[in-house]
């Protein structure tokens, strides 16, 4: 009997508190690099603060993302891969996507720049060089949305370079942070975002060496999970803070978030 | 190298300061892998003792799968509890992704097997030991599983312990069915993984320090109730 009443009361508790968490929170399947330079951390209590909603943030690639707010799993996809955002709307599964913020890729390298790219504006000449120098490169290789804006410099530069897979062309298979800590330790090139970059503590003697192509523009979007595909999400609370990220108030704090000194995320979405 | 050294003062900083995102994901840590660790024990060592008496068709075959499933990888069971706890898995409906129960559970499933595996060798070992004086004493199977547990009680802690080892360490499981969210499951490996990608590795080390100290800490407080309770038993 006394197990019994344990074990519905433990049942009941659970389940409670599966239906809590949903009421009240959010899930944002999310780009690392947002939440690892501490965007989330400075915008989310302001957030929190103003509306009791609570904002959960699951930080994988862009890629990953998606896939996981195609199965439901979250109410809001905040990434950067504007094309497979689009597909994300088309399918169905997003309600609307709204371009929220900008910042740009650059290529950094080790301080004695074994390719002579440093200085270089334009990101496909210098991707050329690292590969006909047969230079190091460590690449995301994991479906992210710098996996893929890498992806497409190359192909703009002429390059296949996965066929020197495993020679000059070394992809990682992980993190934003995963791989600038391995290009580090093998002294490649890696193509990663300015915010990452400026927030990372394990720099080394790398520098940026290639930075200013208008081909390096990085958009963030920001998509609220279609009830109609996922009727799990709560979307109230989904569209608010989307609503709230594009707001005025959302869009300055924004802005107003530093890292040394430096603002690591530009706001742009559309006025409304 | 400096590191090294910034991590040790680091994490006796770190310990120091009482800082309450650190205790929080310590409890968590703790919560999930020893919930993990007494489930997978409550399923693992019935049927380790089962398979250790046992004397049934195909059971070489069951002793080659059950320690084979020692060797699964976290993140295989991570996707699996991932598919099956998704929105849109067969699970979906209990809303438990991305819980703390959804870590408890994956834990599970990933130790059960080698909670099962040892404790089936103890046992058997165990069991031949005494299977004539059990054979004289007309013991059912049940008594028999009862006596075998209860006599290799201390060797079952071990195992035990070799679970929640296991449990505590791993990464590539919670952190997919956990999500490495902010104070709700971030446990100090998924922690540990979240300072290193931010380059932190200093910090990263020094939460590394910590975990070890509270794998120290568990082991011990197990072997001192091992002893207080060898000692009550001989008196």
């Amino acid at each position: 009997m006394l197990a019994r009443t344990l074990g519905t009361t433990a049942m009941a508790v659970l389940l409670a508190g599966g239906a809590l968490a949903q009421d009240q929170s959010i899930i944002v399947q999310s780009t690392t690099s947002t939440a690892n330079s501490g965007l989330y951390d400075y915008l989310l209590p302001i957030f929190e603060d103003e509306t009791g909603i609570k904002v959960n943030v699951v930080a994988v690639g862009t890629g990953q993302a998606i896939t996981n707010a195609e199965n439901c799993d979250g109410d809001v996809l905040l990434v950067h891969a504007k094309a497979a955002e689009e597909k994300f709307v088309e399918s169905g599964f997003g309600t609307e996507r709204t371009d929220l913020m900008y910042n740009d890729f650059v290529i950094v390298g080790p301080a004695d720049d074994p390719a002579g790219v440093a200085g270089m504006q334009d990101a496909q000449p210098a991707l050329s060089q690292i590969a006909e120098q047969g230079a190091l490169f460590a690449s995301r290789g994991d479906d992210s949305g710098t996996h893929k804006k890498e992806m497409a410099l190359w192909e703009d530069a002429g390059v296949d370079p996965t066929a020197a897979s495993g020679d000059w062309y070394r992809e990682t298979g992980s993190g934003m942070g995963a791989t600038l800590n391995a290009g580090i330790g093998m002294g490649a090139y890696v193509m990663t975002d300015r915010a990452t970059w400026i927030s990372f503590d394990n720099k080394q003697d790398y520098e940026i060496q290639v930075e200013g192509d208008e081909d390096l523009f990085n958009q963030y979007g920001v998509i609220p999970v279609s009830p109609e595909k996922c009727p799990s999400v709560n979307a109230e609370a989904a569209q608010s803070f989307a609503d709230w990220l594009v707001s005025e108030e959302g869009q300055s704090a924004i802005a107003g978030f530093e890292v040394a000194g430096q603002q690591l995320f530009f706001p742009n979405a559309p006025e409304n | 190298m400096h590191d090294i050294g910034d991590a040790l003062g680091l994490a006796v900083a770190l310990v120091l300061s009482g800082d309450a995102d650190l205790l929080e994901i310590v409890l968590l840590s703790l919560r999930v892998s020893l919930s993990a660790t007494v489930i997978a024990c409550l399923v693992g060592l019935p049927i380790g003792a089962l398979v250790a008496i046992g004397r049934f068709r195909g059971r070489d075959v069951v002793l080659i799968v059950m320690n084979a499933l020692m060797g699964l990888p976290p993140v295989v069971v991570g996707l699996l509890v991932y598919l099956h706890l998704s929105r849109s898995g067969p699970l979906g409906f209990l809303g438990l992704l991305y819980t703390p129960t959804a870590m408890i559970v994956a834990q599970t499933i990933l130790i059960a097997p080698i909670v099962a595996a040892l404790s089936r060798q103890v046992l058997e070992d165990l069991h031949t030991e005494y299977a004539e004086q059990f054979r004289s004493l007309c013991l059912t199977r049940l008594q028999t599983i009862r006596a075998l547990l209860w006599d290799a009680r201390y060797s079952l802690l071990t195992v035990g312990l070799a679970g929640f080892g296991r449990a505590v360490a791993e990464v590539g499981a919670v952190i997919i069915v956990g999500g490495n969210i902010d104070h709700l499951t971030r446990v100090m490996t998924t922690a540990i993984a979240l300072e290193t990608s931010k380059g932190d590795l200093a910090l990263a080390l020094a939460l590394g320090i910590v975990l070890l100290v509270i794998a120290l800490g568990v082991n011990a407080a197990v072997q001192s109730v091992r002893i207080t309770a060898a000692r009550h038993a001989y008196v």
